[in-house]
């Protein structure tokens, strides 16, 4: 997937602000995620991390400031950003009262993926999730960690330039977790670039560099060894803890 | 066009593979339809009869075998006396009975005449009314039929004849119930399904956050409204043929008109539902409340106010006028007009207009309104 031609910075964000009313939501952010990476999106509920993505995935338009995500202006373009972008949500897996294979039909007829690569993409997901067996089973009757895993691939069925996780991995245990992030890293060696957001501290060391929001504003932006030199931390979520001690906006 | 031809299979799927509620839409229609039609019917049957006479008089025996064959009323027995008849009334032997005056036959020859008194258990009002009249009916029958055979053996009498109203019931002349609760319960049922399942598939997505995924892919929002409802709309139109076909051939009640443009104003009246379905879910967070707002609120109104059970035209001044604003009156209106009186299309091009407009405002307004909800 990677070309030699493309741009070095899937995501560049400029002074993107956002309010509603008198309320600063995203409070004049500026960043870039690299192709490739693994961009950690971090910041405690109500930080603005969920207005950002919104307004990064192209569905709410910026008060101020620009940005381009996958080469495409937020403001003017936001339709073909969404044609460029994969997104997973925690809190919808897939359909389940529709069979594997329907989900997978659906994301891949939705995302226009060629009708004749439909069938052979389907298959080749599977057999590298082992789950060719469930092919034809409703996606309710399989354990969350599978889900979560299918959803992932759903996503990215149609080989988007970048993916949007949020919060991937609520609610499954410590190993699925891991296998989760084993095929996150499948998809990076793939080449395409993934922007996750997490509770999980643990999950914020597996990315390349991580972000983190306070009050609308990224208050530090670095890999999270350099973070944890920074502040003299021994771990992310000690980083994590300094930062967010000074949030006046907390749940 | 496409990723909308994805969505709509997706859609078609969730229909599919939830079969329980299918039935439910295709097997509630039947179930009413045949309700209706037969269990919950507003005509009388069985009703059993008594008679009371003084005397043994072959004029009085034949008119109570007259009545015994009518397919209402089935002759019970004699009774001596005025207290015989309201003692077999009170423990339910007889619903109705005919007293004679004493020498009847020969009564009739004198100037002063016979009388029969007509006595109905009126307990249910509407029952009592419409035995009450059967009967006289047939006493009347009977007896012109009398006066006819008599007349014939001396024509110069036939100037005295009394004058005899001539009653016929137009459009539906055995007095079916049938005939009015058809086009009723197609104004219920297609509401139903088109308006509760809409706004129901739709907020369910809402509900489980897939409406977030969705947004987020290239399928543009409004194409998933449309893409929902065009399965309901296909559940509608199967279901209409099935109201139809059993109208036709279960209920015996014959389409009148043109089936043509019946046809065409159930479409619009279904299209219409969709909009309001659609509506609804704009509204509305939780399939609960959808279900609430469709399955309740909206369903008072259609029974009350479309003319299905009640007629309008006897409802005080503002019932009156909230109904103009119900759609089901029109379509129920419509429908009765060219399905049993079977009148030309001009005389329906009001009820039509008015669906047509109904349509375009409530699409024009969901529409907007489901726009303006997503940022």
């Amino acid at each position: 997937m990677i070309e030699g031609d493309k741009a070095k910075d899937v995501i560049e964000v400029e002074h993107l602000t956002k309010r509603f009313g008198d309320f600063t939501a995203v409070d004049d952010i500026s960043f870039e995620v690299h192709r490739g990476e693994i961009f950690g999106f971090l910041g405690a509920n109500g930080a603005g991390k969920t207005t950002a993505m919104r307004m990064l995935t192209g569905l709410s338009l910026p008060t101020s400031g620009r940005g381009t995500v996958a080469g495409f202006d937020i403001t003017t373009e936001p339709e073909q950003i969404k044609r460029h972008i994969g997104y997973m949500s925690q809190r919808f897996a897939l359909y389940g009262d529709l069979t594997v294979k329907d989900n997978m039909d659906l994301f891949a007829g939705i995302y226009g993926v060629p009708r004749r690569e439909i069938g052979s993409r389907i298959d080749s997901l599977l057999d590298r999730l082992d789950l060719m067996h469930e092919k034809n089973s409703r996606v309710r009757d399989l354990p969350q960690g599978w889900k979560q895993k299918l959803a992932f691939s759903v996503s990215i069925i149609h080989r988007p330039e970048i993916v949007f996780l949020d919060e991937p991995t609520g609610g499954v245990d410590p190993a699925a977790r891991r296998q989760f992030w084993e095929l996150i890293y499948e998809a990076v060696d793939e080449g395409i670039t993934v922007f996750v957001t997490t509770h999980y501290m643990d999950e914020a060391e597996y990315c390349d560099r991580i972000s983190m929001m306070v009050d609308g504003r990224i208050e530090a932006l670095d890999s999270p060894s350099a973070l944890k030199r920074a502040y003299g931390a021994s771990s992310v979520a000690e980083v994590f803890d300094i930062l967010a001690r000074g949030a006046a906006r907390t749940e | 066009m496409k990723e909308f031809f994805a969505f709509v299979r997706k859609e078609f799927l969730h229909i599919f593979r939830d079969v329980r509620t299918l039935l439910v839409l295709v097997g509630l229609p039947t179930v009413l339809i045949v309700l209706f039609g037969f269990a919950i019917s507003t005509e009388i049957r069985n009703v059993n009869v008594g008679m009371c006479t003084q005397d043994d008089d072959t004029a009085i025996t034949r008119l109570m075998e007259k009545v015994d064959r009518s397919e209402y009323f089935t002759y019970v027995g004699r009774y001596d006396s005025g207290a015989d008849v309201d003692e077999a009334m009170r423990r339910g032997e007889i619903d109705a009975a005919l007293i004679f005056s004493d020498d009847f036959s020969a009564g009739l020859m004198r100037p002063g005449g016979s009388e029969i008194a007509v006595i109905a258990d009126a307990t249910n009002p509407n029952n009592a009314s419409m035995e009450v009249m059967y009967l006289s009916s047939i006493v009347s029958d009977y007896f012109r039929e009398d006066l006819e055979t008599a007349m014939m053996s001396m024509p110069q009498a036939s100037s005295s004849g009394q004058v005899v109203p001539n009653l016929r019931m137009l459009y539906n002349p055995q007095l079916k119930s049938s005939y009015n609760f058809v086009p009723g319960i197609m104004g219920l049922i297609l509401l139903l399904i088109c308006a509760l399942m809409t706004s129901v598939s739709i907020v369910r997505e809402k509900e489980t956050g897939s409406m977030e995924v969705l947004l987020v892919s290239p399928v543009k929002p409004i194409s998933i409204v449309f893409a929902k409802m065009i399965p309901y709309f296909v559940i509608s139109c199967v279901v209409l043929i099935n109201i139809l076909l059993l109208t036709i051939f279960v209920l015996k009640v014959p389409i009148a008109g043109s089936f043509f443009w019946m046809i065409l104003v159930s479409v619009i009246y279904i299209i219409l539902s969709l909009g309001i379905g659609m509506l609804v879910s704009t509204l509305v967070k939780t399939q609960i409340i959808a279900t609430l707002i469709c399955g309740m609120i909206f369903m008072v109104p259609v029974m009350m106010l479309s003319g299905m059970l009640y007629p309008i035209e006897s409802m005080p001044e503002p019932f009156q006028w909230l109904a103009q604003v119900v759609p089901a009156k029109w379509f129920i209106e419509a429908i009765r007009k060219i399905m049993i009186e079977g009148v030309p299309v001009r005389y329906v091009l009001k009820e039509i207009a008015v669906l047509t407009l109904m349509a375009t405002v409530i699409f024009a307004v969901a529409v907007k309104k489901f726009n303006d909800r997503l940022d």
